[in-house]
């Protein structure tokens, strides 16, 4: 039982990152440009898709990696000159209409250019066994491959923002943005870097996923929910708070998919709790969400309003 | 007198189609297609809609007649599904719909279908509906009911003296049917029943407590994408050790993305690609060259729709006589590619089903392969509440 919950944790460590990368580009568009982008998910979705075609195209996994990073930001610059440069200064619920027209457009674009079946990337040779662990317990190298990646761009975020100039602004931005412009600094730049910026996470972490889930039109909506949910628990335009929220929701809820049944059913009866267990598992984010809301309303970073 | 009538027509069709205007004339053959064509699951319908185009083209006049298909998406929304049907059999005089490709989508169009008339085949959907309680006259399938494939990973798993088997399926109807079907001819005991949410793309979880178990063997209901992730993780979290046992996971819609991580999964099935009848032989090797991807059963059974319905109708001498029209559909005068084919008194399939394995062809495809037959001309249990008046 040890094991498991050590294999589980490590799990839920791990989709918990796959969050983060996802996530920390969201609040940083959302907490300092006070723009929601509910297209956020289908970048992550073309990094993907660009990241199976590079691959395809170069015969390895590497290359097609490191091509989908300018790829995807030089869509988030395109988008951001085309489109949302037009929306900053309109209510949220313009923005959320526009962006989540561009979500159907994309959507279908993307049905064109690659059809509807799944599709998928071979993993690179290296990285595609699984190491033991515990006993009878192994593990995907891979999978292991992504976390380290995470961390890696993390602590890249925290030196950005916390020990560089550009990083100053970003979070003089997120503090006040009329100051920051009133100061003299090109906000309008700023944000179209910030855009592109988070556009080219998001790709990222299509591209890192490719390998273990496929690859289809549906994947960046499944996403973007919880990428919310992570940005709203560790506080609006905080990328700390995205690490720490993204960890949270990834270890909760692969640890309540997994032991809450088992926990229930010291209480009640098997059947029951495997219907509860059932029930409740999709539900616990949600409810650790409301938890954490209702102890600190701005999330657990967030910035006192 | 023709080129006037032409002439009128077009002008009727042209203000809008203010109503049925363009009337179906008596020796048209009108066959509407109601597949899913677009989302996740798009390839499904897709496949079924190249298999009957594939029939149509090698017939030509489908019985003998002038024939129009009509293709249409369903979008896997109940409520577009009873509209399109609607427009189908109202507007456009559908004499036949082909369709669907899931299960919650039959419920919807079936009324509006039989109401006006038409006959409907299923060609992939057999809810255990349609084949008992509501069983209808107007309502055929070439395909199965669909406990019939879990039943055979069932009585193959209980063949083998498993005692340790782990269970795991979407939380939807089709997820419980499924382990409920699997149960059905499986008697023993269970290590573990994991329902996981419908669309769920990472199963790290699911698969850690299958590591730590180490059961006997694993049956897995997980159509779509959801079991390409499945799978592909199955082989990556270093499983493979433990059999793994499914239906609908592994099929030739799925595998150009599982590739060599399916190779030697088990599934149980009603056809598979190598299915030694020269009538299979032929229709692998058309659709092969035609749409360069092997087909799976979506598409086979939408083939073996078209067929069925050229015979039926050259028996019956056109659609304008539905009794006589049902009375040879119910014949099934057609050579199936599956080789054995009859219909119930439901109206449901009585066919042979087969266990079958994933295999790299020599041409670097990924296909099915046929390992041996474990039930032989078998009926689904649900004809015996059929109450056909």
């Amino acid at each position: 039982m040890t094991s498991l919950f050590l294999l589980q944790l490590l799990n839920g460590v791990q989709f918990g990152i796959l969050l983060f990368l996802i996530a920390a580009g969201l609040t940083l568009v959302f907490g300092i440009m006070d723009f929601v982008n509910l297209a956020h998910g289908v970048i992550y979705m073309v990094g993907a898709y660009l990241a199976v075609s590079f691959t395809q195209m170069t015969g390895s996994y590497g290359l097609g990696l490191l091509l989908t990073l300018p790829a995807t930001l030089l869509i988030g610059l395109v988008l951001e000159l085309l489109v949302f440069r037009r929306l900053y200064d309109r209510p949220h619920l313009d923005q959320v209409l526009a962006t989540f027209g561009l979500v159907m457009i994309v959507t279908e674009g993307v049905q064109i250019i690659w059809g509807a079946a799944p599709l998928s990337v071979a993993m690179p040779e290296a990285l595609s066994g699984s190491i033991p662990l515990i006993g009878q317990m192994r593990y995907p190298v891979f999978r292991l491959v992504v976390i380290g990646a995470g961390l890696a761009t993390a602590l890249g975020l925290y030196l950005i923002i916390g020990h560089t100039r550009i990083g100053m602004r970003l979070r003089a931005g997120a503090t006040s943005r009329a100051m920051v412009s009133a100061l003299g600094v090109d906000i309008h730049k700023l944000f179209t870097v910030i855009f592109a910026f988070g556009a080219m996470l998001a790709g990222f972490a299509g591209a890192m996923v490719a390998p273990i889930l496929t690859v289809d039109p549906g994947m960046g909506e499944q996403v973007l929910i919880l990428a919310f949910v992570v940005i709203v628990i560790g506080g609006i335009g905080s990328v700390r708070g995205a690490f720490a929220g993204a960890l949270l929701v990834g270890i909760v809820d692969t640890m309540g998919r997994s032991f809450g049944p088992i926990l229930l059913r010291l209480v009640m009866e098997p059947a029951a709790a495997g219907q509860a267990g059932r029930v409740l598992a999709p539900m616990l984010v949600y409810i650790l969400m409301a938890a954490i809301l209702a102890a600190r309303p701005t999330g657990l970073f967030g910035q006192k309003t | 007198m023709t080129q006037s009538r032409t002439i009128l027509a077009l002008l009727a069709a042209s203000t809008c189609l203010a109503g049925p205007a363009a009337a179906q004339d008596d020796d048209t053959l009108t066959i509407g297609l109601l597949l899913t064509l677009s989302g996740p699951s798009a390839v499904l319908g897709e496949m079924a809609r190249d298999g009957f185009q594939l029939a149509a083209e090698e017939i030509g006049d489908i019985g003998g007649m002038t024939t129009r298909i009509i293709v249409v998406d369903d979008e896997l929304k109940p409520d577009v599904a009873t509209n399109k049907a609607r427009e189908l059999v109202q507007r456009n005089g559908a004499d036949i719909v082909v369709g669907p490709i899931f299960s919650n989508i039959m419920g919807a169009i079936a009324k509006p279908v039989v109401d006006s008339g038409a006959i409907l085949i299923s060609p992939n959907a057999g809810p255990s509906v349609f084949a008992g309680a509501e069983c209808h006259r107007n309502i055929f399938a070439t395909s199965y009911q669909n406990d019939q494939m879990h039943e055979v990973m069932g009585a193959y798993a209980q063949a083998q003296g498993f005692d340790n088997v782990f269970l795991l399926a979407p939380n939807y109807q089709a997820g419980k049917d499924a382990l409920a079907g699997f149960r059905h001819s499986y008697e023993g005991g269970v290590a573990g029943e994991i329902f996981t949410q419908l669309g769920q793309l990472d199963y790290s979880a699911e698969l850690a407590q299958i590591a730590a178990m180490q059961p006997d063997a694993v049956f897995a209901f997980m159509p779509g994408g959801m079991g390409v992730n499945l799978v592909r993780q199955y082989r990556q979290a270093g499983l493979e050790t433990i059999p793994f046992l499914s239906a609908f996971t592994v099929d030739e819609s799925t595998l150009p993305a599982q590739q060599d991580a399916a190779v030697s999964f088990l599934g149980g099935s009603n056809w598979a690609p190598d299915l030694d009848t020269p009538e299979n032989k032929a229709f692998v090797e058309a659709y092969e060259a035609k749409f360069n991807q092997v087909p799976a059963v979506y598409a086979m059974q939408a083939y073996d729709a078209a067929r069925l319905i050229d015979a039926a109708v050259r028996e019956a001498g056109g659609v304008a006589d539905r009794d006589a029209l049902i009375a040879a559909l119910e014949q099934a005068p057609f050579t199936s590619v599956r080789g054995d084919f009859s219909f119930g008194p439901n109206h449901f399939p009585i066919q042979d089903f087969y266990l079958t394995e994933v295999v790299k062809r020599e041409d670097g495809k990924f296909a099915t392969s046929i390992v041996e037959k474990i039930f032989e001309d078998y009926q689904d249990s649900y004809v015996g509440d059929c109450q056909m008046d």
